[in-house]
């Protein structure tokens, strides 16, 4: 029975991307509305372990605490997700908080999420314009198709998709859901669409659409609830047509 | 001879600075970005309900004009009107342009922008991306930027911290001294010129609605290598936030842009669940004592409203200091449609439905008006030369500003919304005059000496070693709250000059304590504590700018209320009798009986209360202390007159 006056905390810690991690424990005092963010905090004002040994703060990512950055990833409980909704009374005690596993580790909490970005250039994630002067109004766009965009356009490349995914590890070139997600954003657009094609090749190589397992977790864990697998779906007829064209068109 | 590329660096990736460097980087510049994390994660992806401009789509005679009017009078006709009306005018065109880059904006049945209401304004010219404004509009930005990055135009520095500016012999900044917050290693940057686009100041306060990056060091360093700092005490609490142990995390103005209204239960101490409560015993403040804003009141006096009613007339829900903003008249699926992000983030952090029950909310530090000093030229007919080098300049040469940590757009009160607006504009604005810059800047940082960078470099180094030795018993996350606590308990909503001078000596007694500080980390890879002590040494300078300014101004101005120099505006007033006042006064003396009884004398006191205090407050670090000083405003194009909002 945990004790309703006080947290407890497990954490696992490493000190430099070369070395070992190991855990530490740390008792905290209950508070309302705590999350594992400012239990965070707290251990930063007062860092010492449940054995009462001054250890240095516990190192992790976070920014905007309300779910909109995508910073505070962590495995909390075993599970994939964001530490800032993460509510200390929602949760089980011993709160056991490990960093994320796919990416490569910076130091305790914190890993190095580069990988991601760097595949939103591969798939040219942008709207090409011809430049930022005042040429008038963009597009006419239904309603419903913006509206769809914007599930998909609220994805904050936090990573819980790939970590998730089994198909996703740290010595491959898998892009996964987040990536191909933004494929499909893109090609929506009106504009956008006028480089589809280019966007196709980039995710019909190596770590593209076709390694997707479908094991349809990514969209399980996924904070911001965005359809996921549909864009997998969608991304895999899309490049199955332009696999077809290269075919017979090329 | 190959014509030279011009290079800049610039501080922040939110959305002055990516606006900045995508306008920079069209003009064939090189631009190395610095942020302390990924761009894609800054502040700006916390803005929700939306971005103004007044296109007019729903027929209601809105224009520029009337936008440049409602914000200069928003912000209590404390702003550069030159700047504001170019802002205004430009608008249109940045939301065009944002769209075009994908932004995924609400449309209308036909396709085209949709547009909602906001505060301070009787027009709907706000429009939005869902309750995730500010996230689509970074984000949108961030892409051009990785497209310039994929290119080779752009180089990122994240995970790096902005300690200085590097000046040359001159007093010219030349580049930047930085801070590997991996590797801890300290190295400079060279640029024709560096752009600080740092963000709010949030974090001197403590628990805000700002993002922990908002820290507000980096023009606090300026200011302490000789940049003035302005309006320092103009901070904006906003109305409505959400209570939470580790941030207080905002609910838009947007809620009552879509019918969301403000009440607390009649009777006092009132423990009945809210939906309970019968309409007739139910106190709608806002609606009753300004019927015609109703719940879109600008900012300051909503704040100021919900501290009355919670504080003086001791209403607050159950006697907590809270209020209710009630939704629950509205459909669900409107609901959905048009607020869904946020109203999802009240249900994870309350567990409460904001769809099936009210929220509860109270007021929280949310932006800074003020910040460091920066100049612009106008064109002469009201308007603003966007080829001039000195737009955006601070009054260190070659350092420039853009969005919060700017201080010229939003006076003495910011209307909502208009700081996307103001964030992008500032970023696009002053790329023409920076290309300008370099193209006639006589020496470049090629010919400055090594010595002057590596002497920059060096003394950031001994200041890091200095740091990390530090072994007192103060604990610099403990000594950060007690900081927020001290601005928080008298630097807020309500000001008084016994409590601002007492707040100066805790700061000073806290600037002790800082000397005893322990560095809690002395390791040498991602390590954390040395930069946030570094911080907290800006921050306390910076709280004291804030306090100081606030203790010397004394008056009524926007967010700044001093109850004892409240000008006690009658009742009946309107403000135009004001611009009839002054007009009279030019042909004569006013005679009291040409107007209603005590209405002349208050004029009288408005424009005495101008002639000293509509004036923009300079800061400048003189002898470790912030000397403060006053500067005339831009009031060319329209008249100051008394702010109502009925």
């Amino acid at each position: 029975m945990p004790d309703p006056k006080n947290i407890r905390l497990k954490i696992k810690r490493q000190d430099r991307p070369d070395t070992k991690p190991y855990w530490q424990e740390f008792n905290l005092p209950h508070k309302p509305l705590a999350n594992v963010i400012s239990c965070l905090m707290d251990i930063q004002m007062n860092p010492v372990t449940r054995q009462g040994q001054a250890v240095t703060p516990v190192v992790w990512e976070c920014n905007c605490l309300e779910e909109v950055c995508g910073s505070c990833t962590m495995n909390i409980n075993g599970k994939v997700r964001q530490a800032c909704t993460a509510l200390v009374d929602a949760l089980p005690q011993p709160i056991v908080l490990e960093p994320m596993s796919k990416f490569p580790i910076v130091r305790d909490l914190q890993v190095d999420r580069n990988r991601m970005f760097e595949n939103l250039k591969k798939v040219k994630a942008w709207i090409h314009i011809d430049g930022t002067y005042d040429i008038g109004e963009g597009p006419v766009i239904p309603e419903k198709q913006r509206a769809k965009a914007y599930l998909l356009s609220e994805c904050m490349t936090c990573g819980c998709c790939l970590e998730a995914c089994p198909q996703f590890t740290k010595d491959n070139d898998f892009m996964g859901a987040s990536t191909f997600s933004q494929v499909r954003l893109f090609n929506m657009h009106p504009t956008g669409a006028m480089e589809q094609e280019e966007r196709l090749e980039a995710v019909m190589g190596e770590g593209g659409i076709a390694d997707c397992g479908n094991a349809q977790v990514c969209v399980e864990v996924c904070p911001k609830k965005i359809p996921l697998t549909e864009s997998i779906a969608e991304i895999g007829r899309e490049t199955t047509l332009q696999l077809l064209k290269n075919l017979f068109l090329k | 001879m190959r014509k030279r590329k011009p290079q800049y660096i610039v501080i922040g990736g939110g959305l002055a600075g990516l606006a900045a460097t995508m306008k920079l980087c069209e003009d064939k510049a090189k631009v190395t970005i610095v942020s302390y994390q990924p761009v894609k994660r800054s502040h700006s992806v916390c803005a929700q309900g939306g971005i103004n401009a007044a296109i007019d789509t729903k027929g209601e005679g809105d224009s520029p004009e009337t936008h440049f009017y409602d914000t200069v009078k928003g912000g209590d006709f404390l702003a550069h009107q030159p700047l504001v009306r170019d802002m205004c005018h430009q608008a249109p065109a940045i939301i065009h342009l944002m769209d075009r880059l994908g932004v995924a904006f609400n449309r209308t049945p036909e396709g085209h922008l949709e547009f909602r209401r906001f505060g301070g304004t009787l027009y709907s010219r706000t429009a939005f991306a869902g309750a995730t404004t500010g996230q689509q509009l970074l984000y949108a930005l961030d892409e051009q930027v990785r497209r310039y990055e994929h290119d080779g135009q752009v180089k990122k520095l994240e995970w790096h911290e902005y300690l200085s500016a590097v000046l040359d012999s001159k007093g010219i900044c030349r580049g930047a001294v930085l801070h590997d917050l991996r590797t801890g290693e300290i190295f400079t940057a060279r640029g024709d010129a560096v752009v600080l686009a740092t963000g709010g100041p949030a974090q001197v306060y403590g628990k805000t609605t700002g993002s922990t990056v908002c820290n507000g060091v980096a023009t606090t360093t300026s200011y302490l290598q000789g940049a003035k700092y302005a309006n320092g005490e103009f901070i904006q609490v906003h109305p409505t936030a959400i209570p939470g142990r580790d941030k207080l995390r905002l609910m838009s103005e947007s809620a009552r842009g879509e019918g969301g209204r403000i009440w607390v239960p009649r009777k006092p101490k009132d423990d009945r669940a809210p939906l309970t409560i019968p309409e007739e015993e139910r106190y709608y403040f806002l609606e009753e004592n300004h019927p015609r804003f109703g719940n879109l009141v600008p900012r300051d006096v909503a704040s100021r409203e919900i501290h009355d009613v919670v504080y003086n007339k001791e209403l607050g829900i159950g006697g907590q200091p809270m209020v209710y903003l009630d939704l629950t008249h509205q459909s669900e699926g409107f609901l959905e449609h048009r607020l869904g992000g946020i109203l999802d983030i009240y249900t994870k952090f309350t567990g409460d439905d904001p769809k099936k029950v009210p929220m509860k909310i109270f007021p929280a530090v949310h932006y800074s008006m003020g910040g460091i000093w920066t100049d612009y030229e106008d064109d002469g007919h009201g308007l603003i030369d966007h080829q001039s080098p000195r737009n955006q300049m601070t009054s260190i040469q070659g350092l420039y500003a853009a969005g919060e940590c700017d201080y010229q757009f939003h006076g003495a009160n910011r209307l909502g919304a208009n700081s996307l607006l103001s964030c992008i504009y500032t970023g696009l604005m002053m790329g023409p005059g920076m290309i300008n810059y370099s193209k006639h800047l006589g020496s470049h940082f090629e010919d400055v000496p090594s010595t002057v960078f590596d002497q920059a470099r060096d003394q950031w180094k001994e200041r890091f070693e200095i740091i990390k030795k530090m072994n007192g018993k103060e604990n610099p996350y403990s000594l950060h709250q007690d900081l927020g606590n001290i601005l928080l308990a008298s630097v807020l909503i309500v000001r008084e000059n016994s409590k601002l001078e007492k707040a100066l000596i805790q700061i000073s007694d806290l600037e002790t304590r800082f000397r005893d500080v322990k560095c809690l980390d002395t390791t040498h890879w991602s390590n954390p504590a040395p930069s946030m002590i570094q911080q907290l040494h800006c921050q306390i300078q910076l709280a004291k700018i804030i306090t100081k300014g606030a203790l010397i101004r004394n008056e009524f101005r926007g967010a700044h209320y001093k109850p004892e120099y409240d000008l006690n505006q009658p009742a009946d007033f309107d403000p135009h009798e004001y611009v009839e006042y002054i007009e009279k006064k030019q042909y004569g003396e006013i005679q009291e009986e040409e107007f209603s009884p005590g209405h002349a004398a208050y004029m009288k006191r408005y424009e005495e209360c101008n002639e000293q205090w509509l004036k923009t407050t300079i800061a400048e670090h003189k002898n470790h202390q912030p000397e403060i000083s006053f500067e005339e405003v831009n009031t060319s194009l329209v008249q100051p007159r008394p702010r109502k909002y009925d």
